[in-house]
């Protein structure tokens, strides 16, 4: 038997290496293979998530399919690789994903020292703090002497001593690995406080509160400590490609910007308004000077929606995260959503 | 004046009634003193408080449908979640209208598990049980397969190369040219394939649509990791043992040093290799399938551990085995073959199996690399925020699924045990 077996092996070993990507500029791989792949972390509630079917939706997930809609025309056209946090930044530089949309905050030392190009930033996210509404505390200014549950050797764990320090306040760290066990902690009781990125609280809040107790007993509190801002990546070396990723984020941006979204898109080609026309191409010029269909932002408008479509959709105030856009609004609006314009 | 009773036939007389039935057992078992008694009441207490509460919670109170997990709260177990998930924790993001495809491949995977189970079976049938059981389940889950030619011609060229070493010197002049032939084809093709003067001709089967390993989800995958993981590990697994008790020291040393190496760090670690270090040591744009990385690390590590159990099985043959074999002057692959594998493997089938259930445990550590294995699948669902805050249900689903194929195989491997001993007990 072990003869066939390992003739059998060395088959299917064939047929499944036969399947690699090829060599060459990035945008060009991508579009001889006629997919974009897309690297996500494995499930994070709003960001990235598989559902019953097993069809992945969230923020991340947008990112890449608006990309897949600017260069296919398809929003579809994408191939998700779910990566755990060890492997991501090693998945881009090998070539295994174009893009990393992973919850991944831009750094100095990951945009060099790794070989990566972050674009835009797709949610402006911060340290937050997650307390039960029991405790009666409406701002982070009146945790003094809480303790609080958090991960070790961290950022995280340097700004919460860094603030607690800058306002004269005292705390107890329970400091705990595992992400799930810091969860546990902070449920059971142990701790006053649990700190995180805030896009992290929210989905713990949405996702891991353990009955009988439900999301609406916790709130996070308004103050936000540090700066993450989340941006999709790319590896260096092909620009096109990286502005292509940048400029599918800023369309959606510059779409919610003039009211253009994917309900009203089609009306809004008639337009007058010399910007809208640009945008949705129907003055040519900007899908050609990067490289796309001219249509390029109509699809992604079409098949994606515009940023504050996207966000309400997987994030918003309607859904289980109940996240408000905050600093995630446009500069219009008090936010820091700021698209370079599409001229 | 004696005492001594008439000998011949005597009416046997029942036992005292409390010494036979349920009350007898009873007594004997449960309540044959004080302490036994009181042990007895509190523990069935227990259990039966304990079983209550979880038949409470589990069946009375749960909700079996509901729209969404918000519906089930402040009821007992929300079985509606598993009704709503099951299909992506059983096969994962494999496109939801071919989900029947998996369904079958598990069918089939199972099938030729369970006829591979039984004796009868063990024979030249087992091959083609398993080449055409293979051949259906990955054309059920690719959807697309694509044989080159230099896939056949491999498989000629071992065929006929493993022909000539088993039968060169007894068989008739016709067979041996047939071996011969079909080795010379092999080889041949092979070099001319390799040369570039054979075109790449290849057989492509395509009933449905191609689906790739990325895809692949839940348990299919544990199974395809667990059992092919194996499959190419044992053949790899018995080189390296019969390679340990080689006299040659530099295969020795080879083998030694390989199968210490593995055995000498955790699975995790070869899975981290072969996901974030492989990719680096490859050139720019070339990569390997995540999958087959995930199968190939399995199967080494899978394989030192079985070459160590066969060890264990060949050094339990007497040395008359072999010297008996040497004295008919068959060869080297003739006496491992015929005389002496046959009889280690027999001892060994039970550990085997017991590394089978263990690896079919291990296999959910892919979680780490990112595939999506039963368990992870079923970690997946529970992050779903419309249906969030309960994880005993799904982790109570995957434990019983676990246990139903763990629970089986060892059954089987106890069965195996007593059968493959009748012949040395008396």
């Amino acid at each position: 038997m072990g003869k066939y077996s390992l003739a059998g092996a060395i088959g299917v070993a064939a047929i499944l290496a036969s399947g690699s990507a090829m060599a060459g500029k990035d945008l060009d791989a991508i579009k001889a293979r006629g997919a974009l792949i897309c690297g996500i972390g494995s499930g994070t509630a709003g960001f990235m998530l598989q559902d019953s079917q097993g069809k992945w939706t969230g923020l991340d997930v947008d990112v890449c399919r608006a990309v897949a809609a600017a260069i296919f025309g398809d929003a579809e056209k994408v191939k998700y690789v779910p990566l755990t946090s060890q492997q991501r930044f090693t998945a881009v530089q090998s070539g295994e994903v174009d893009i990393l949309s992973n919850n991944t905050t831009a750094t100095l030392q990951r945009d060099t020292a790794l070989g990566l190009d972050f674009t835009a930033v797709t949610y402006y996210d911060g340290q937050g703090f997650l307390v039960n509404k029991k405790l009666g505390v409406k701002s982070a200014k009146e945790l003094n002497g809480a303790t609080v549950c958090v991960a070790p050797g961290t950022t995280t764990e340097l700004n919460l001593a860094d603030y607690f320090r800058a306002n004269k306040m005292t705390f107890k760290p329970v400091v705990i690995e595992k992400v799930e066990e810091v969860r546990a902690a902070f449920f059971s009781g142990r701790c006053d406080v649990y700190t995180n990125d805030s896009s992290s609280l929210y989905s713990t809040r949405a996702a891991n509160v353990p009955p009988p107790a439900t999301a609406d007993d916790f709130i996070i509190l308004p103050e936000i400590i540090s700066k993450e801002p989340l941006a999709p990546a790319v590896r260096h070396g092909d620009n096109q490609f990286a502005d292509i990723v940048r400029w599918s984020q800023y369309a959606m941006l510059e779409a919610e910007e003039y009211g253009i979204d994917s309900k009203n898109v089609d009306e809004m080609q008639k337009s007058d308004n010399p910007s809208i026309k640009r945008i949705l191409g129907v003055t040519p010029g900007m899908g050609k000077a990067l490289g796309v269909d001219e249509k390029w932002v109509y699809n992604i408008i079409k098949q994606v929606g515009n940023y504050g479509e996207s966000f309400e959709r997987n994030v918003g105030k309607n859904t289980p995260l109940k996240i408000e856009r905050g600093l995630n609004a446009l500069w219009s609006k008090g936010g820091l959503q700021y698209a370079e314009p599409i001229r | 004046m004696t005492d001594v009773l008439p000998t011949g036939e005597r009416r046997q007389l029942a036992p005292p009634v409390n010494e036979t039935g349920a009350m007898g057992w009873i007594r004997k078992n449960l309540f044959s003193s004080w302490g036994n008694g009181i042990t007895t009441v509190v523990l069935i207490v227990a259990i039966a408080w304990a079983l209550s509460s979880f038949l409470n919670w589990a069946v009375f109170t749960a909700v079996f449908t509901a729209p969404s997990g918000q519906a089930c709260r402040g009821h007992g177990a929300c079985w509606a979640l598993i009704h709503e998930k099951y299909r992506y924790i059983f096969f994962g993001s494999f496109p939801y209208g071919q989900h029947w495809r998996p369904l079958l491949a598990v069918v089939t995977m199972l099938a030729m598990l369970i006829s591979s189970a039984d004796r009868r079976m063990w024979n030249s049938r087992l091959i083609w049980i398993w080449t055409i059981g293979s051949l259906i389940t990955f054309l059920l889950m690719f959807g697309v397969l694509s044989f080159p030619i230099s896939f056949f011609l491999l498989v000629a060229a071992i065929v006929g190369g493993i022909g000539l070493s088993m039968r060169g010197v007894i068989a008739e002049p016709v067979e041996l040219n047939a071996w011969r032939a079909l080795a010379a084809i092999g080889v041949v093709g092979l070099i001319l394939r390799i040369v570039g003067v054979m075109p790449a001709w290849s057989l492509t089967l395509a009933p449905f649509d191609y689906v790739e390993t990325g895809l692949w989800g839940g348990l299919p995958v544990t199974i395809i990791l667990a059992t092919y993981g194996l499959l190419f590990a044992f053949p790899y697994g018995v080189l390296l043992a019969l390679g340990r008790r080689s006299k040659l020291p530099l295969i020795k040393g080879l083998c030694v040093g390989f199968i210490e190496l593995i055995r000498g760090v955790p699975l995790i670690s070869l899975l981290i290799m072969a996901s974030v270090m492989l990719p680096l040591f490859l050139p720019q744009g070339t990569t390997i399938d995540k999958f087959l990385r995930a199968l190939v690390a399995v199967t080494l590590f899978a394989g030192a551990y079985i070459a160590e159990i066969i060890r264990g099985g060949l050094q339990s043959l007497p040395k008359g085995q072999f010297e008996a074999a040497d004295a008919m002057a068959l060869s080297y692959p003739q006496k491992t073959i015929l005389i002496v594998l046959p009889q280690a493997l027999r001892v060994v089938i039970p550990p085997l199996i017991n590394t089978f259930i263990g690896f079919f445990k291990d296999t959910s550590l892919v979680l780490i690399i990112g595939i999506f294995d039963f368990l992870n699948t079923a970690n997946q669902a529970l992050v779903d925020p419309l249906w969030a805050g309960f994880p005993a249900e799904v982790y109570l689903f995957a434990a019983f699924v676990y246990f139903c194929f763990c629970f089986s195989m060892s059954r089987y491997s106890k069965y195996l045990e007593v059968e493959l001993n009748k012949g040395t007990r008396r």
